[in-house]
């Protein structure tokens, strides 16, 4: 097992040394740092003293060392919009997504768990397949159309529900939630079933996949031959058993919950670091852009990391296809 | 619909007489009436050919050129459907704000959307399957190398790839079909892999290598054409995925410049007009692209049926 641990490690390692040479490459290679950093009205003699001054001059492979140890002391440089550390300023937005992002993963499981048992017991009722052609709707409606159509609808024709901003936070642990006060919530609403969308579809599928399989075991067919409610029987015995994978699949889901909420945080306004990384796209203030990259990169390596160390733990063959490799 | 002709099987017959005979079973004629079973994938496909046609055909049947100022009247902008602009001719699903005919605009934007789409799952189809082809021709380090990339691609969200190689080059339409070819192929890479690891242990490989084909005779000629099933099925997916992703790149403002809109770009248009009420700008656009990928992710589960060697009756 330590030596998975290493070996998964070292390569998460590599991957992360590749992402920022890939940024580095992106952002100082492609485009010409001289012109985004250094004020056109300069003359030539400032231009120079400004390169020099930047490590400009340096050679790439220079250049490149200097900008991972930056990175590593978690320096990203400052932002051309906001003048302040782009880390900083990422990592304020943070709690918005996160926040967004859980809202929409409960979703998923609430409305998602009860459908998908429903139409895994009764695979034939019309319910069920109306359920179904629901999830396929799903995954083939594009979010940001969604977005528009649900803001349309709630917003603008019912008015019942607010269609921008995140409304009033409170302070909760140091930072601030919407979830916390009424109007807040209120504005969770939308945007959180927008995100949702997608995965309440993926874990209606899934629990219907699992509920089938599962009702034709034999311990459930003993359980019901000894007599147990039928009640006791679903919930304990087959969702019990359905709820590994869909929980596995919800948690890994999460990452590109996250990456996605660029979408649903543009359409709603919601103050989160995916609308902060397409505005800055759009002026182009690169040390936010590399930050958010490196950030959210880091996340999903980390995120892959876990998934896989915890699979190995508990699924013996992984483990033992790996020590043989 | 013809009955599937269980009586006349074509075994045995050559196939100059089988040709002839019009209800002899030849691998097409099997795949069409497997493929109609579903009337809903035949539906689908009837539709998808309509848009693809109503696509191609845009400058004809659109009421007006959409690109052409002098045929937009600002006068006529935010008209709501059904209304008569000043041109004479009766605007079906409204106008936008620039008084452009919202249908010509779909029409037209269908255009973009689809050859952004098609163009760019064919040339991740291209990349993919060739790298994928190697990799399991030719096994070992090669094999590690193309996998372990594969492997890379696919564990980040595609929207996130694609965000961070438009925010390095910029919009454009070239720019967001090289982000989508970035994001698809390892989509066939991997398929293709699966399925060649299994043909290439076949006799046929085993017969051509011994003819002593080249390398690339033997990949592409043999061992391609013995793989293309599965990939058939992940491509039509993969085009209502790159269609999609385009439009989501579109409506962010990452995608297609102004003076093209594809059908995102449209939707995101009629964005800031959908608080006033009004949602015709944005809603028929949407409609478009919304049908647009149901069919062909419609026609793509039929074919996934047909082409499963595993379901084969």
């Amino acid at each position: 097992m330590t030596v998975y641990l290493i070996r998964r490690l070292m390569q998460s390692a590599v991957v992360v040394l590749a992402m920022t040479i890939i940024l580095f490459l992106g952002v100082y290679a492609i485009g010409d740092p001289v012109e985004i950093l250094i004020s056109p009205d300069a003359d030539q003699i400032e231009r120079e003293r400004a390169i020099a001054a930047l490590g400009l001059d340096q050679p790439l492979w220079l250049q490149y060392l200097t900008f991972l140890e930056n990175a590593l002391r978690g320096d990203l440089g400052r932002s051309f919009v906001f003048n302040e550390p782009a880390l900083r300023l990422i990592l304020q937005k943070m709690p918005a997504t996160l926040e967004l992002a859980l809202a929409a993963t409960l979703f998923a499981v609430l409305l998602g768990l009860p459908l998908g048992l429903w139409a895994g017991l009764r695979p034939e009722a019309l319910s069920s397949r109306v359920i179904m052609a629901g999830s396929i709707l799903g995954f083939s409606l594009p979010t940001f159309w969604v977005g528009l159509m649900l803001i349309m609808v709630f917003a603008v024709e019912l008015g019942w529900l607010p269609s921008t901003g995140r409304g009033p936070t409170a302070e909760f642990l140091g930072l601030h939630w919407s979830f916390l006060t009424l109007e807040g919530l209120r504005h969770l609403v939308l945007p959180a079933i927008n995100l949702s969308l997608f995965k309440i579809s993926l874990v209606i599928r899934l629990t219907r996949a699992g509920v089938r399989e599962t009702v034709l075991m034999d311990y459930v067919k003993f359980a019901r031959a000894k007599g147990l409610a039928p009640r006791r029987v679903i919930f304990v015995h087959v969702l019990k058993n359905i709820m590994i994978p869909v929980l596995t699949v919800t948690a890994l889901e999460f990452g590109s919950t996250i990456a996605f909420s660029v979408v649903t945080e543009s359409i709603f306004a919601w103050p989160g670091m995916g609308k902060l990384i397409i505005d800055s796209i759009y002026v182009l203030d690169r040390p936010v852009i590399v930050a958010y990259l490196m950030i959210i990169v880091l996340m999903f390596i980390l995120l892959n990391f876990v998934v896989d160390v915890m699979y190995s733990a508990l699924d013996p063959r992984v483990r033992l296809q790996d020590q043989r490799g | 619909m013809t009955p599937p002709s269980v009586e006349s099987t074509a075994l045995g017959v050559p196939p100059l007489q089988a040709a002839a005979a019009p209800r002899e079973e030849t691998p097409l004629r099997r795949f069409v009436s497997d493929f109609a079973e579903s009337r809903l994938a035949v539906v689908a496909f009837a539709a998808f050919v309509l848009i693809v046609l109503a696509a191609l055909l845009a400058p004809v049947i659109a009421p007006q050129n959409p690109y052409d100022l002098a045929q937009l009247d600002i006068m006529d902008g935010r008209l709501p459907p059904g209304s008569v602009g000043g041109a004479g001719f009766t605007h079906l699903l409204g106008t936008d704000d620039q008084g452009r005919d919202m249908l010509s605009g779909i029409l037209y934007g269908l255009r973009i959307s689809l050859a952004v789409g098609a163009g760019s799952a064919f040339i991740a189809f291209c990349a993919g399957t060739a790298l994928g082809l190697v990799a399991a021709y030719f096994g070992g380090r090669t094999d590690t190398v193309i996998m372990r990339l594969v492997d890379l691609q696919l564990s980040f969200p595609a929207i996130l790839v694609a965000l961070m190689i438009l925010a390095f080059l910029g919009k454009g339409i070239i720019n967001v079909v090289i982000a989508i070819v970035v994001v698809e192929w390892a989509y066939y890479a991997r398929t293709v892999r699966g399925t060649a690891l299994v043909e290439r242990r076949r006799e046929y490989i085993e017969a051509a290598a011994c003819l002593a084909l080249s390398h690339a005779r033997i990949v592409f000629r043999h061992l391609l054409p013995n793989c293309l099933p599965p990939l058939i099925v992940v491509g039509t997916m993969q085009v209502a995925r790159a269609i999609a992703l385009e439009a989501t790149l579109s409506f962010l403002g990452l995608g297609v410049p102004v003076t093209e809109p594809s059908l995102g770009l449209l939707i995101a248009n009629g964005y800031e007009y959908l608080l006033s009420g009004r949602y015709w700008i944005s809603f028929y656009p949407g409609i478009a692209l919304l049908v647009t990928i149901v069919v062909i992710n419609l026609v793509g589960d039929q074919l996934r049926d047909v082409l499963n060697p595993r379901l084969r009756r």
